[in-house]
């Protein structure tokens, strides 16, 4: 069975929760128990609905104040598909959680309040989306009961939406409008009567008709070495085997691949996934190889094919995304983890920070706070092998690391 | 993480021809133990005998073939376990031939480092966390790898891959480091471990079909079986263990029950079932109705229960 990733995203009572929670009652995936638990708490609170929200909302600090803090997973599947969803928060200030959501997904919900209508909190999850360069995004103007139903409030929010569509960088992001009420269920699960003039289809529709090999990002092979196996016993005694996972295209016994960085050539020998030899390693496979020639290699080096080489490089310009309470500084020193490789890295210079609204960018800045998205300039202590995340969303984008505090503090997209 | 979801079928395995099927929950939870393995000098699996560490036993026996398993397992033991999964864990880790570690929540008691909890509810599942952080401090390992996933609970959906707790082992929920595409951050200082969590993004269905495709062996007591039982909260619980508080109105009968996890055994309820193979446990689960967390007394004490045992170190 398949699986979709999607990160949600939307503001403050925008009704995030509610629509997750209505994707899951609708689909019958809450189970009597937690049923039981939604209805037992939203009559103690005094509601006359079922308050969906409390099936996400985990943790209590979130409870007591009504929203959401941390990204939570949430799991459904249909007959056809299976789903993870990443409630992402949608406050000013976790655009990290949305970041961190939408790295992994392959497509998005952006939740507009039918009354409030596009905001600058829209502008910031689209942009966000584009940036990731997540493939499908929903756009579901929700709460429609409230405006009743009103085509028109429908059609001027879609169009200040266009209009926003136009400034994004990644044209070839497909986008798809739906009038719902999360509350009530129209058009989620479920096509609304009250909505007679809406001729497209329902969230769930929609998701159910996504083809996932077309929302996947493919580009060439690249195997980041994880862990080298030597086994040492009689039976594999001279076993050297290359543990990874493989990203962007497949690989094929006999392959001509090149490691890096020693440039040494060699041919790919056996394909192992556990006890069993193949022919292939697909993409995102997590295998075992081994080489034709006795070649050293060490975890985070990297085969690629031969002809097929990524940028070897110390510099780079890269689209940051801060997410730490201590700021980026320029001149500042931080350990860059780009796959499974680590390196050090400088801070050379912010070139300007990018507002995150479309509304331009900001030069002769400093220092980056978190939620700021800039463009840095690094440099490395030694090189590492990176694409474009524009061609590759693996190999190129990496973490930055604070290595004080050893906090994941930033993630770049390397231009 | 699981970005690998790219190219998923889920629980189609391997396909005996030229490739290996792109199960991606499993390649995504490979990735994850060989970055423990990488990133870390001392790594355990704990293993606690349920299904969900023995499918975790299988992943790394998987992600390192033809090596062994490059780091011990080790079990927190409450002393109330059911019999059946200790005779199955000494069988396991012999085949393994990997080391096995135990440590006994019944010594932390008698250190009197924990009270016994008495009464109805009384259950060794909290005491275990004290037990779980000596034994961490003991050996100084500095990842312990889990089989908890996020759809078990609500706590546990906000919960990382690479989970990082302090020295007193504790959980900082409103500050969590961000993960972000595969890239797992296990950075840590002298004193702090790391909780990871491979099988994070299955659900309990994703690990029975496992189990079933795999061929994988598993304790007796998942399967229906005839058990004396008595009813208490609308749960079913045994009444051949003395470990089970039980009171004299309660009454004893026979059924045909299952378990759906084996945690501490005073705090595990079984299910009326007839699923005596694996086929039809998962085809049981797959029409069920009420959660897995739902028999197990533990989680219902507060809507907060879960967040509050892991705010103290709680596995």
């Amino acid at each position: 069975m398949e699986v979709l990733k999607i990160a949600t995203a939307g503001s403050v009572d925008d009704g995030k929760s509610t629509l997750i929670g209505r994707l899951l009652y609708d689909t019958k995936s809450l189970t009597d128990d937690k049923l039981e638990a939604i209805e037992r708490t939203s009559k103690q609170k005094g509601y006359d609905y079922l308050d969906f929200s409390l099936a996400t909302d985990g943790l209590v600090a979130e409870r007591e104040q009504g929203i959401t803090i941390d990204v939570a997973h949430i799991y459904f599947s249909t007959p056809n598909k299976s789903y993870i969803i990443a409630d992402t928060p949608g406050h000013v200030e976790y655009t990290r959680n949305m970041v961190t959501g939408a790295s992994t997904s392959q497509a998005a919900i952006i939740l507009i309040d039918a009354r409030k209508g596009v905001i600058e909190q829209t502008n910031r999850h689209f942009f966000i989306n584009n940036l990731l360069r997540v493939k499908e995004v929903i756009v579901a103007v929700n709460k429609m009961d409230l405006v009743e139903y009103s085509e028109e409030k429908y059609n001027a929010i879609k169009a200040d939406f266009e209009q926003l569509m136009s400034k994004r960088d990644y044209a070839d992001q497909k986008i798809t409008f739906v009038p719902i009420s999360a509350l009530k269920g129209d058009n989620v699960v479920k096509k609304s009567n009250n909505t007679p003039w809406y001729g497209g289809e329902t969230i769930l529709e929609h998701l159910e008709s996504l083809d996932l090999a077309a929302v996947s990002n493919v580009g060439t092979p690249r195997f980041p070495v994880q862990y080298v196996v030597r086994p040492k016993t009689e039976e594999f005694h001279d076993f050297r085997g290359f543990a990874g996972k493989v990203y962007g295209g497949e690989l094929n016994v006999g392959d001509e691949v090149v490691v890096l960085p020693s440039m040494t050539r060699s041919r790919i020998k056996n394909i192992y996934f556990y006890d069993q030899e193949y022919e292939t390693a697909p993409r995102r496979s997590s295998v075992t190889i081994t080489l034709e020639d006795e070649v050293n290699v060490s975890r985070g080096d990297m085969l690629v094919k031969a002809g097929d080489l990524p940028t070897i490089d110390k510099q780079l310009t890269a689209t940051v995304s801060w997410m730490d309470s201590d700021n980026l500084v320029t001149g500042g020193k931080y350990l860059v983890q780009h796959g499974v490789n680590k390196v050090l890295a400088k801070v050379e210079a912010i070139e300007h920070k990018i507002n995150p609204d479309y509304s331009g960018i900001e030069e002769n800045v400093s220092t980056l706070q978190m939620n700021d998205i800039a463009k840095v300039r690094l440099k490395l202590n030694k090189p590492i092998f990176y694409d474009r995340f524009k061609d590759h969303r693996t190999n190129g984008s990496f973490i930055i690391i604070d290595s004080r505090t050893n906090t994941t503090a930033g993630v770049g997209f390397i231009n | 993480m699981s970005i690998l979801l790219e190219e998923i079928q889920k629980p189609e395995l391997l396909d005996l021809e030229k490739r290996p099927k792109a199960n991606a929950l499993e390649h995504e939870a490979i990735y994850i133990i060989r970055e423990v393995a990488a990133q870390f000098e001392k790594p355990v699996l704990l293993f606690s005998g349920g299904k969900d560490s023995i499918t975790l036993v299988r992943l790394a026996q998987k992600a390192f073939w033809p090596a062994k398993i490059p780091f011990p397992l080790m079990h927190i033991d409450t002393g109330h376990n059911f019999p059946e999964t200790i005779e199955f864990r000494d069988k396991l880790v012999e085949e393994l031939g990997v080391e096995l570690i135990v440590r006994n929540v019944q010594d932390s008691i008698d250190q009197g480092k924990v009270v016994e909890e008495t009464g109805k509810y009384a259950s060794r599942n909290m005491l275990q966390t004290t037990t779980l952080l000596d034994a961490i401090e003991e050996f100084k390992f500095d990842a312990c790898i889990g089989g908890a996933r996020r759809d078990e609970e609500k706590a546990r959906a906000k919960e990382r891959i690479f989970s990082v707790r302090d020295d007193f082992g504790q959980w900082d929920e409103k500050n969590q480091r961000p993960e972000l595409f595969d890239m797992l951050n296990g950075e840590i200082e002298m004193g702090q471990n790391v909780r990871v969590f491979p099988i994070s993004n299955w659900t309990e269905l994703d690990v029975w079909s496992y189990i079933e495709k795999e061929n994988i062996e598993i304790p007796s007591i998942y399967f229906a079986h005839k058990r004396n039982t008595f009813l208490r909260d609308g749960l079913i619980w045994s009444a051949e263990d003395e470990v089970v508080f039980r009171a004299d109105d309660e009454v004893v009968e026979e059924r045909m029950v299952r378990f759906r996890t084996v945690g501490d055994m005073s705090c595990t309820a079984a299910v009326a079932s007839y699923a005596d193979t694996i086929e039809k446990v998962v085809a049981e689960i797959r029409e069920s109705k009420i959660s897995e967390r739902g028999a197990r007394i533990d989680d219902k004490r507060s809507e907060a229960a879960m967040e509050k045992r892991k705010q103290q170190g709680y596995f």
